[in-house]
C-alpha cells in the first residue's frame, strides 16, 4: 500500500488544519428518548479517536448518524470539510465503515463480494488491489470461497478489507475486533497502524476491549447516555482517575457516570472544535 | 409434555398478537383466492367467456410481468436486509436511483426469462400462442413493468416503514391487485364500487386490451393510451411515497435499526 501521504486540508485564511470530523451540538431521539445528547467533538487528520461507553451509551448511534444513516434532530456534522447534510455523495466515497454486525451477501465468492464493491467505489486496477487487501489482512487464500463459508474472524477481515478499498480518508469501525482471537486482532491492530502512517487517514473507533484502545487510539471520549462525559489521551483520562485502569475507568462511567465532575472538576466533558 | 406444547401454542399466540401482518395472513390468502376464482366462476356463468382457456393463459403469462417487475424492486432490497448488506450499500457512493434502476434491469431480465419460458410451454402444451396478440403485446408488457415497478417502490416504503414485521408484502401486495385488475375475466364481472378502483390500475386496461385483441385481432387504442397514462401518476407516487418514507425513517433513525435487525 505504498500511496503517497496527502496533504492535510488547510484553511488558506488561517492556515488551520481542516478536522476530519467535525460534530457540533449533535442530539439524536428516538421516540422521547434521547440516545446521543448535545455532543461535540472533533478528530484531526490521520487521529485515531476512540468513541468509548457501554452498551447503549449513544457509540453505534453516533457513527450511523456520521455516515448519514440517521438524520439528528440537531446538530451539524462536517466531514473532510464538508457539510454531510448537504454534500454527503461528495463525502461518501472518500470514507468507508467496518462493524461486526455487517456482512456481505453469504452465497457469493469473497472476489465476487469484492469485486461488486471494488467496482462501486471505482478502485482502480481493482483485482491487484483485492488481492493485496486480502494478503494484507491473511485471508488471501478464500478469494474463490463462499464468503457463507468463512469463519467469523475471517469474515470480520473480510469486512475490513471491504473497508479499505476506497483508501477511504476516514475509516469508522464499531467494534471491528469482537469476534478476533488475541493473534488476528494484534495483526489487525499493526495493519490500521501501518495505512494510517501510511496516509493520514482518520479513525473512529469503538471497542469493548480497553486494552486495544489503548493500544491504538490517539484519544478517546467516553460517553454516558448519550454525553460526552470525558475526553483525552488513554494517558491522560487514566491520571485524571488516580491513575486506574482505563477498563476501571469504563465501569466507573458505565455504572456512575460522570466520574470525572469529583475527580477533576471543569475537566472537559463536551468539547467544541477549535 | 401438554405444559411444553402449550407453552410454544402460547409463543405463537404472542408472536401474533404483536403483528398485524401475521393476522392479516390468516385471512388475505383465501380471501384473494375467493375473490379471483369467485369472478371467474361468476364470468363463465355469465356466459361472457366465450374464449375462457385463451384468456386464462394470456392473462397467467401477463400477470407474471407484473409479478415479477414489483418483486424485482421490493425483493431485491429487501434481500439485502436479511444477509446484512445494505449499510455496506448505503455507505458506498451508490444513490437509491441508481440501487433501483438496477433492480429494474435485473427485473427486466428475469421477467423476460420467465415469460418467454412459460410462453413456448404454453404453446407446446396448449397450443396457446401470445404473439397473437400482435405487436400491442410489446405495450402492453411495458405497461405491466412500468407498474410493477410503481407497485414495487410503494411495497418497499411499507417495509422501510414498517420493517420486517411487513415482509410479507412482497408476495401479498400483486396479489391485493389480482382480483381488481380483471387478470382472467371481464372487469364488468365485478360490483360497481370493485370496477371504480379497477378503472384507476393500469393493469385492468392491459387484461381488458389482451382480452380484445385476442377476440377480434384489432388492439384498442383507447384501452392502450390509459393503461400508459395511469402509469405516470403512479409512478410519481411511488416515487415520491418511497422517498418520503425514507427521509422519515432516517429522521426518525428506524432506517439503521432495521438494517440491525
Amino acid at each position: 500500500m505504498a500511496e503517497p501521504v496527502p496533504e492535510p486540508m488547510t484553511d488558506p485564511m488561517t492556515e488551520a488544519v481542516t478536522p476530519a470530523i467535525e460534530v457540533q451540538g449533535l442530539t439524536m431521539r428516538f421516540g422521547g428518548v434521547a440516545a446521543v445528547r448535545d455532543l461535540s467533538f472533533c478528530a484531526a487528520p490521520g487521529e485515531i479517536l476512540g468513541l468509548l461507553g457501554a452498551n447503549g451509551a449513544g457509540k453505534t448511534t453516533t457513527i450511523h448518524i456520521l455516515l448519514g444513516l440517521m438524520t439528528p434532530a440537531q446538530g451539524t456534522v462536517r466531514l473532510l470539510g464538508l457539510d454531510l447534510a448537504t454534500r454527503r455523495r461528495d463525502i461518501l466515497p472518500r470514507i468507508n465503515f467496518s462493524s461486526a454486525y455487517i456482512s456481505m451477501p453469504p452465497n457469493l465468492t469473497v472476489w465476487e463480494n469484492m469485486s461488486t464493491f471494488a467496482l462501486l467505489y471505482g478502485v482502480p486496477e481493482r483485482k491487484k488491489k483485492i488481492a493485496r487487501l486480502l494478503e494484507f489482512m491473511e485471508i488471501g487464500d478464500t478469494q474463490r470461497a463462499l464468503t457463507g463459508a468463512l469463519s467469523s474472524g475471517q469474515t470480520t477481515r473480510l469486512n475490513l478489507c471491504k473497508a479499505l478499498l476506497n483508501d477511504p480518508d476516514i475509516l469508522f469501525l464499531d467494534e471491528p475486533t469482537a469476534s478476533l482471537d488475541p493473534d488476528i486482532a494484534a495483526k489487525v491492530r499493526a495493519g490500521l497502524l501501518a495505512v494510517r502512517a501510511e496516509r493520514a487517514m482518520t479513525i473512529l473507533y469503538t471497542s469493548h476491549n480497553m486494552l486495544e484502545v489503548e493500544a491504538l487510539c490517539d484519544s478517546v471520549i467516553f460517553l454516558h447516555q448519550g454525553r460526552a462525559v470525558a475526553r483525552g489521551t488513554p494517558e491522560e483520562i487514566k491520571a485524571r482517575a488516580d491513575n486506574q485502569s482505563l477498563e476501571d475507568v469504563f465501569i466507573s462511567i458505565a455504572r456512575g457516570g460522570d466520574i470525572f465532575q469529583r475527580a477533576a472538576p471543569g475537566a472537559m466533558p463536551n468539547e467544541a472544535c477549535p | 409434555m401438554i405444559r411444553r406444547v402449550l407453552a410454544l401454542v402460547l409463543r405463537y399466540v404472542y408472536l401474533h398478537r404483536r403483528s398485524l401482518p401475521r393476522i392479516m395472513e390468516i385471512l388475505f390468502w383465501p380471501v384473494m383466492g375467493l375473490l379471483v376464482w369467485g369472478f371467474m366462476a361468476a364470468s363463465m356463468e355469465r356466459g361472457q367467456a366465450p374464449g375462457a382457456a385463451g384468456y386464462l393463459i394470456g392473462g397467467l403469462i401477463l400477470w407474471e410481468v407484473l409479478y415479477r417487475a414489483q418483486q424485482s424492486i421490493s425483493y431485491s432490497i429487501t434481500e439485502e436486509f436479511w444477509v446484512r448488506n445494505i449499510i455496506n450499500l448505503f455507505i458506498s457512493p451508490l444513490t437509491m436511483p441508481e440501487l433501483i434502476l438496477a433492480s429494474c434491469l435485473m427485473g427486466l431480465a428475469k421477467t423476460l426469462a420467465s415469460t418467454l419460458s412459460i410462453s413456448v410451454l404454453a404453446w407446446v402444451l396448449y397450443g396457446f400462442d401470445i404473439l397473437a396478440a400482435g405487436p400491442s403485446l410489446v405495450l402492453f408488457y411495458g405497461c405491466l413493468l412500468l407498474f410493477g415497478w410503481a407497485v414495487g417502490l410503494l411495497t418497499m416504503g411499507l417495509i422501510f416503514r414498517y420493517g420486517r414485521a411487513a415482509e410479507a408484502l412482497i408476495w401479498g401486495v400483486p396479489f391485493l391487485l389480482q382480483p381488481v385488475s380483471a387478470v382472467f375475466y371481464p372487469v364488468d364481472v365485478l360490483p360497481a364500487w370493485m370496477q371504480a378502483i379497477s378503472r384507476c390500475l393500469p393493469s385492468t386496461y392491459v387484461f381488458e386490451g389482451m382480452r380484445q385483441v385476442l377476440a377480434t385481432g384489432q388492439a384498442d387504442t383507447g384501452l392502450l393510451f390509459w393503461a400508459l397514462a395511469l402509469n405516470l401518476p403512479w409512478l410519481a407516487v411511488g416515487g415520491v411515497v418511497f422517498g418520503l418514507v425514507l427521509n422519515r425513517v432516517r429522521r426518525e433513525g428506524r432506517l439503521s435499526r432495521q438494517m440491525m435487525e
